[in-house]
C-alpha cells in the first residue's frame, strides 16, 4: 500500500495494539482508527451476544470549568446542562444560529462547577471554537483536553460481568447516563455509562498516557467470556441497528434536531437565551419540513447513503445510512421523507443502481436489547 | 495462495477457461479487502457481455463495488447459491464462491489477461 502524502493523520494512542492484533486501520476524521479485526460480521455479534472493546481516542474531550459553566453550556448547547445532578449526563447538541447542527455531543457533570463534553472527531475543533466563541465573556474556562484522553469502551451484555473486577467502582451504582470516578486496573479513569451500540455498556476516559493499559487490562480480563476488540466497521452497523444517528449522515449542519426525530433533547422552556433558540421555536411550532424514518428493504439489494427515495410522485427523500443488518439479517436504512410518511408500515421505494426497489417504514430502533 | 491455472485481471477478477466457456469470480484478495460479503447482484442469463463492461456489483457491509468482466461472451449460468449465502465469496473464492459461466466470443482473449506470477505481483505491489 502506497502511503497518502499529506495531510498526516493523527494515530490513535492504540495504533501499535491495533496493528498487532491485525487490525485493518483507516484514515478516519483526521485520525488512523482500526475499522475491523476479525471481520465486521463477527465483531457485531460478539457485541450483541458477549461483549466488545472499542477504542474511541479519537472522540474530542472538552472540559468548562467556573461558576458559570453550567449557564454558558445552556446558552451554547440546545439542552439544560445546568439541570444535570452531579454524576450524570446527557444527550446534547450545539446548533448554529439557524438551528443546523454543528454537532451531536454527550455533556457529562463531573462536578458542581465542571463539565465535559464530548464531541465527534470530526467536529472536535468547530465545538471547541464555537464554545470558546459563546462562552466568551462567562466565569467559565474552556480546556480541550482531546489529545491528553484516551478513551475505551466495553459494550455487551458481558460488560459488567467483565469490569466489575477490575474497578474499585460499584458498576451497578452507574445508572444508564451516569459517570463515577475510580480506578480500572490500577489506572485513575472517569467510568460512564453511554455507548453507541445499543447494548449495556462503559466508556472509560484515561489519561492518553495509560491508555494502553486500560485497553490491554480489559481485553485480558474480558477474553475468556468472549470480549473481543471491535472497529469502527461494527461500531457503524451497531448504532445503525439502534437507530441513532451518525454526524456526517443523519445530522449536519443542514439539518435541525427536530427534523431528526430529535426534538426532545431541545429543551425550548429552559431559562434565557441559547444560540439557535428563535430558529427552532420556529420548526417546533410549524413541524419541520422533512422527518427521519427506519426502513427495511423490501426487494433485493442494499440501501446505501445518498440514494434517492421514492413515492408515487417521484423523489421524495434520500437515504443517509444503509447497510445489511448483521441481526436482524435484513438490509436497513434511516432516510430523511416527508412529513406525513413516517408511519409505520408505509410503503415507499429505494432507487438502487436505477431500478425501484420496495421498502417498508418501520418504526426506530430497528434493534432493541432483551429487557 | 493465487491459484496457477487461472488468468486474472488488475480488478481483481480470475477466470476459468473450460473450453468455449470460463468460470469467472473475484480473487481471494479482492474478498478479503472488501471484507464480510453480503450482498451479490449477477447478470441475467442470455446477457451479452463486453469485455471491461461491469456486469454486476458485490457489497460488503461497508462498500459497494463495481465487477467488471475480465472477457466478452454471453452469460449461460450464474451462481444461485450466491443469493442465499453471498459469504461463499469471503469462503470460497475460486469454488464455490464463483459468480459466472460465460459462453466466450473469443477465447484467445484469456491469453491477454494476467496470469498467476504476474497478478501475484500486482497484488504484492498494492
Amino acid at each position: 500500500m502506497t502511503q497518502s502524502p499529506l495531510p498526516v493523520a493523527t494515530p490513535t494512542p492504540l495504533l501499535d495494539r491495533h496493528e498487532a492484533l491485525g487490525a485493518r486501520v483507516i484514515e478516519f476524521a483526521g485520525w488512523q482508527m482500526p475499522v475491523s479485526y476479525a471481520g465486521i460480521i463477527e465483531e457485531h455479534r460478539a457485541v450483541r451476544q458477549a461483549a466488545g472493546l472499542f477504542d474511541l481516542s479519537h472522540m474530542g474531550e472538552l472540559v468548562v470549568e467556573g461558576p458559570e459553566a453550567g449557564a454558558g453550556l445552556a446558552a451554547a448547547l440546545v439542552s439544560d446542562p445546568p439541570s444535570l445532578a452531579v454524576g450524570r449526563a446527557q444527550y446534547s447538541m450545539i446548533c448554529a444560529t439557524d438551528g443546523g447542527i454543528l454537532d451531536d455531543l454527550i455533556v457529562y457533570r463531573v462536578a458542581p462547577e465542571r463539565f465535559m463534553v464530548v464531541a465527534n472527531a470530526g467536529n472536535a475543533r468547530v465545538v471547541s471554537d464555537t464554545l470558546a466563541e459563546r462562552l466568551a465573556g462567562k466565569a467559565a474556562v474552556l480546556d480541550d483536553r482531546s489529545l491528553a484522553t484516551g478513551l475505551v469502551a466495553i459494550q455487551g451484555p458481558r460488560s459488567v460481568a467483565i469490569l466489575q473486577p477490575l474497578t474499585d467502582v460499584d458498576l451497578g451504582s452507574i445508572r444508564y447516563y451516569g459517570i463515577a470516578d475510580g480506578t480500572v486496573a490500577g489506572i485513575p479513569a472517569s467510568i460512564a455509562r453511554t455507548g453507541y451500540t445499543g447494548e449495556d455498556g462503559f466508556e472509560l476516559f484515561v489519561d492518553v498516557h495509560r491508555t494502553g493499559d486500560a485497553w490491554d487490562a480489559v481485553l485480558e480480563a474480558g477474553r475468556p467470556a468472549g470480549l473481543v476488540p471491535v472497529g469502527l466497521g461494527a461500531r457503524d452497523t451497531l448504532r445503525l441497528e439502534a437507530g441513532m444517528p451518525l454526524y456526517g449522515n443523519e445530522l449536519d449542519r443542514s439539518t435541525n434536531p427536530y427534523e431528526a426525530g430529535l426534538g426532545r433533547v431541545v429543551k425550548l422552556d429552559k431559562q434565557g437565551d441559547f444560540a439557535g433558540r428563535a430558529a427552532l421555536e420556529k420548526v417546533a411550532r410549524e413541524g419541520p419540513g422533512r422527518r427521519l424514518a427506519g426502513l427495511v428493504v423490501r426487494g433485493r439489494g442494499i440501501a446505501r447513503h445518498g440514494y434517492p427515495v421514492l413515492d408515487a410522485d417521484g423523489r421524495t427523500g434520500e437515504v443517509t445510512s444503509g447497510t445489511m443488518s448483521p441481526t436482524l439479517g435484513d438490509a436497513i436504512a434511516m432516510a430523511y421523507v416527508a412529513p406525513d410518511q413516517v408511519e409505520p408500515g408505509t410503503m415507499l421505494d429505494v432507487e438502487i443502481r436505477e431500478a425501484r426497489v420496495p421498502a417498508e417504514v418501520v418504526s426506530l430502533p430497528f434493534y432493541r436489547r432483551p429487557a | 495462495m493465487v491459484p496457477g491455472d487461472l488468468r486474472y485481471t488488475k480488478d481483481h477478477e480470475w477466470i476459468r477457461v473450460e473450453g468455449d466457456e470460463a468460470l469467472v469470480g473475484i480473487t481471494e484478495y479482492a474478498a478479503d479487502q472488501l471484507g464480510d460479503i453480503v450482498f451479490v447482484e449477477l447478470p441475467d442469463v442470455g446477457r451479452a457481455l463486453d469485455a471491461h463492461a461491469t456486469f454486476g456489483v458485490v457489497e460488503s457491509v461497508k462498500a459497494v463495488s463495481d465487477l467488471y468482466a475480465p472477457i466478452g461472451g454471453e452469460v449461460v449460468a450464474t451462481n444461485d447459491a450466491l443469493s442465499g449465502r453471498p459469504e461463499l465469496v469471503n469462503d470460497d473464492p475460486y469454488g464455490e464462491g464463483w459468480m459466472l459461466r460465460v459462453r466466450l466470443a473469443d477465447a484467445a482473449q484469456a491469453e491477454g489477461l494476467l496470469d498467476a506470477a504476474a497478478y501475484e505481483q500486482l497484488i504484492a505491489e498494492g
